[in-house]
């Protein structure tokens, strides 16, 4: 006689992650690996504190891949088909140690940890995603910033055959990021290689993605194959095709509106059809981790 | 066909609002219902206007005569917009009234959408028997409100987007065509039945 279960009336394939909030899932986690065994502690968790992550089911159906296509839920139909194994990382520019990597080379040594953190859009909504991952700081390091690095710029793959986006030209593609080189060193930087206790899922940026919390998350750029440090500020990808909308910090600022909608509150997704709105932490809510990295900045002019 | 009573139209037309609504009790709207529900109700407020706006020019070229549905299909037009600004107001900004008010001063393409919205009123409101005899002549040069109110409509669907997504470029297009029809001299086509 089937027994009821949380799960009832979901559809077999549906992983209990996927409807299951975070810390109902850790603890069975925990329980099944017999408590004691768990792999990755939870990490020390950065302000904003008590950050309730989203399902597993908001995380990766709800996706800005446009590389696999304009609609959110593009990247959850289409990006399974992207190839992520082999991978490698070029790291070159500004460094002592220039050269191109196997992933598994890359992430060899990295502290692999979980890091809760809110993600807010430019387009004004917000989630909590358990990332796993490990801070860039310990990759550059590991690369040797040379004296005159003041930027690591940061390239998503390219390979049209497999991301439909990629052959429409909206977009100048590759995808192209970048942080100043203090901002890519702070420790709450990562580079994401999982979510949910589990490898990161293509749509998500497979396998190997930026995460910056205080920053609107078209920063945090996905599947990336290139990391140059270099002298001069690289260009980006928004930047470059809306200069008056999309600036290269785009830190979370709810003072500073996008031309077209006002940056003061959000959405929260997954807290349903009647949530109300909430207001727009400075920074993200990790205003006493980074503000300082902004001193004497104008922030309505380096938006 | 000809013979459809208008009632059917009407009655069609509750169709794509019953689909939402289904969409939303079976949890199929997706993680972020307030902006489907939202951009869904637009998108039909276009259809509907498109389907208006097509009415003669399909007479013109075909001589299939769908004038006594185009009330029903500017009406229809008229409720979803209702429904999406409602949508606007109520779910998505939770009547935060400062900053929806800071929002549509500063914002062009919320200026183009209300603008547009309030053609639409304007012309649902002098849409019955009524208003078309006591404005005589009049009522036809009101009228042509429609054509600004769909470009507005159209451009306010773009504006917003962050990229325009082939999707926008064929609404686009399509309502361009259906405006520059307009332009034609007046009696292009089949104006009877062979």
């Amino acid at each position: 006689m089937p027994r009821r279960s949380p799960t009832s009336g979901r559809k077999p394939w549906e992983k209990w992650s996927e409807v299951t909030p975070h810390s109902v899932w850790l603890d069975r986690r925990a329980l099944m690996a017999g408590g004691a065994a768990m792999m990755l502690a939870p990490a020390a968790r950065a302000a904003p504190r008590d950050l309730v992550p989203n399902s597993r089911k908001d995380i990766t159906t709800y996706n800005n891949f446009y590389e696999f296509g304009f609609d959110k839920g593009d990247p959850a139909r289409y990006a399974g088909r992207l190839t992520t194994d082999p991978w490698s990382v070029r790291i070159d520019g500004l460094v002592e140690r220039p050269g191109s990597w196997p992933l598994d080379d890359v992430l060899k040594g990295m502290p692999l940890d979980e890091h809760i953190t809110r993600l807010r859009c430019v387009e004004a909504w917000s989630m909590v995603i358990p990332w796993i991952g490990f801070p860039l700081a310990e990759l550059l390091r590991r690369a040797g910033p040379r004296p005159g690095a003041k930027y690591v710029a940061f390239e998503t793959l390219l390979r049209p055959e497999e991301m439909p986006g990629q052959r429409r030209r909206s977009i100048d593609w590759p995808y192209r990021e970048g942080l100043r080189l203090d901002e890519a060193m702070h420790p709450l930087t990562l580079l994401a290689t999982g979510l949910y206790g589990a490898a990161l899922p293509n749509q998500n940026g497979a396998p190997l993605r930026l995460v910056v919390p205080w920053k609107y998350g078209f920063k945090s750029i996905k599947s990336i194959v290139r990391i140059t440090l270099t002298d001069t500020q690289p260009v980006t990808t928004w930047p470059a095709l809306q200069p008056t909308e999309y600036g290269f910090y785009a830190n979370v600022n709810p003072r500073v509106d996008h031309p077209r909608w006002s940056q003061a509150t959000e959405r929260v997704i997954g807290a349903g059809l009647f949530a109300p709105r909430v207001p727009t932490e400075m920074f993200n809510g990790y205003a006493e981790e980074v503000a300082s990295l902004y001193a004497g900045m104008d922030l309505r002019t380096f938006y | 066909m000809r013979r459809l009573p208008v009632a059917v139209v009407y009655l069609a037309a509750l169709v794509p609002l019953g689909w939402i609504v289904w969409l939303v009790l079976s949890g199929g709207i997706g993680v972020d219902p307030v902006k489907e529900i939202e951009h869904r109700l637009g998108k039909i407020a276009l259809w509907f206007l498109a389907l208006g706006l097509a009415v003669t020019p399909l007479r013109r070229l075909t001589g299939v005569n769908l004038l006594r549905y185009r009330r029903a299909l500017g009406l229809s037009a008229a409720f979803y917009v209702g429904l999406h600004i409602l949508a606007w107001g109520w779910l998505d900004m939770r009547w935060l009234w400062a900053q929806m008010a800071g929002d549509l001063l500063k914002r062009p393409y919320l200026v183009a959408g209300m603008a547009s919205a309030l053609m639409i009123a304007v012309l649902a409101a002098t849409s019955n028997g009524v208003s078309v005899r006591a404005l005589g002549a009049r009522w036809r040069v009101l009228h042509r409100l429609t054509y600004p109110a769909a470009a507005l409509a159209v451009g306010h669907y773009l504006w917003q987007m962050k990229v325009i997504t082939p999707e926008g470029w064929a609404w686009a297009g399509v309502m361009t065509g259906l405006l520059a029809l307009r332009l034609l001299p007046r009696g292009w086509g089949v104006t009877r039945r062979a």
